[in-house]
């Protein structure tokens, strides 16, 4: 068993950085040393921050996002398409969807897809909002952006179900070749993917 | 310990960072777990979806460890499967269902029918005859077979026509026929019929096989009917309905 090398205070912090993706034992060290070495311009402002976001995150009572406001930043933007809403997991897919810059659209988030294998039905979804979201009218188009797996699109199958006497167009992402991705390097379920997806010239 | 063997995927659950834990159906030693080192990568993850055959190659220092697992491709249909509503919610409930068997029970025999019945699952009118056939079969693994050789009246076996709800035996048409509203009939395709069951023919069968799987294996277990089941049959509905294209 190894010696502790510091105050309970500082395992304390070593113990909860180690719990973050992406950071084991040793890198939660590194980044609690360089904490240390940071207090005043790193280690501060940082609790400082964890604090303020701890007292006013919320989840978005329209879209099930996270932000410190209800509705939220995304809800609220007047700028985005509001004929369009992209249903997507997990608020990180929202992230990617924002970073790509892909749409300029409303979103839902889940919070999940189905699995049986980890209990999740549809009651532990959050589709009550996205029905009532749809049903209200003045949508054009919902736009399923789950992943390639079988229980991403159990959930789209079961969400295109949900919406389906709406009269509102619902559509899913493409499965194909990404950009820059070269056939000889692809698994076969993508390219058999593409192949059936494939489109006219 | 180490083994070789065939495995369909049942499910598959992240572990960390890269890992993964995956459930197969193998053929020879039933339901068995194990971590897949990088099982989180992109070219791993496609083919950890349920659905797909693969070879796989367990080892651990003892058995009842989880063991780590390398995976080959063999046969991979969960593209295909998770395209159609029908595919994508009949997968769901297939593994589903094999997570009733006991881990690390061999059942070559169920093995067996879920690989045929996956090759052939992508067009609806094959899948609702095949799930009822696969439903037949499981209840026959977990000690619940329903006996569809011969009338539970008569000890015949000619012009069976139902299905007792109580004992599970077939009733012959003149025997069965006073008390028809208090069975279930017997789509001929289950007993042997050459003529390509109807979607009444399925919806009969799986309502019959829905009835022995809740009564005699689910509720006593606790367990209600997968929902992936409802989402199958109302999918099928749709897709063999007249003017939707299935054959």
């Amino acid at each position: 068993m190894s010696r502790a090398v510091a105050g309970p205070e500082i395992e304390r912090l070593i113990q909860l950085l180690g719990r973050m993706p992406g950071l084991g034992p040793r890198s939660a060290r590194r980044a609690t040393l360089h904490l240390i070495k940071k207090r005043e311009t790193l280690m501060a402002p940082l609790a400082l921050a964890l604090q303020d976001v701890l007292g006013k995150i919320v989840e978005c009572q329209v879209c099930g996002n996270v932000d410190v406001r209800d509705p939220c930043t995304v809800c609220t933007d007047i700028h985005r398409e509001a004929g369009v809403i992209v249903v997507v997991a997990e608020v990180a897919d929202l992230w990617a969807l924002e970073r790509a810059n892909a749409i300029n659209a409303k979103y839902h988030v889940l919070g999940g897809v189905l699995s049986p294998l980890d209990g999740v039905g549809p009651d532990d979804l959050n589709l009550g909002k996205l029905v009532a979201r749809v049903q209200a009218g003045g949508l054009d188009e919902v736009i399923l952006a789950l992943g390639a797996t079988v229980d991403a699109q159990t959930t789209a199958h079961y969400i295109t179900d949900l919406l389906r006497d709406s009269g509102v167009k619902v559509t899913r992402l493409a499965h194909g070749v990404p950009v820059g991705g070269e056939l000889d390097h692809l698994d076969e379920g993508t390219l058999s993917a593409a192949i059936r997806a494939r489109t006219t010239l | 310990m180490e083994w070789t063997d065939e495995g369909i995927v049942l499910g598959v659950r992240r572990h960390g960072e890269s890992g993964a834990i995956v459930e197969l159906m193998t053929r020879a030693r039933g339901r068995h777990a194990g971590l897949v080192r990088g099982g989180a990568s992109r070219r791993l993850a496609a083919l950890l979806q349920p659905g797909n055959t693969l070879h796989a190659v367990w080892r651990a220092r003892i058995e009842s460890q989880l063991g780590l697992m390398v995976v080959e491709p063999v046969t991979l249909r969960s593209d295909g499967l998770m395209r159609s509503a029908h595919g994508s919610f009949g997968v769901t409930y297939l593994t589903t269902l094999l997570r009733l068997l006991p881990e690390r029970d061999p059942h070559p025999g169920l093995f067996a029918t879920l690989d045929a019945i996956l090759d052939a699952f992508e067009a609806p009118a094959a899948a609702g005859e095949l799930l009822a056939r696969f439903e037949v079969a499981l209840l026959a693994e977990l000690g619940f077979g329903l006996d569809l050789t011969r009338c539970a009246a008569t000890g015949g076996n000619n012009d069976l026509a139902f299905v007792s709800p109580k004992s599970g035996r077939a009733v012959s048409r003149a025997a069965g026929d006073p008390y028809a509203d208090k069975l279930f009939p017997l789509p001929t395709f289950l007993i042997g019929g050459i003529v390509p069951p109807s979607l009444a023919d399925m919806e009969d069968a799986l309502r019959m096989t829905g009835h022995f799987l809740a009564t005699r294996v689910l509720e006593p277990r606790g367990l209600s009917v997968p929902d992936a089941r409802a989402g199958f049959l109302a999918a099928l509905r749709r897709e063999m309905a007249p003017g939707a294209g299935a054959r």
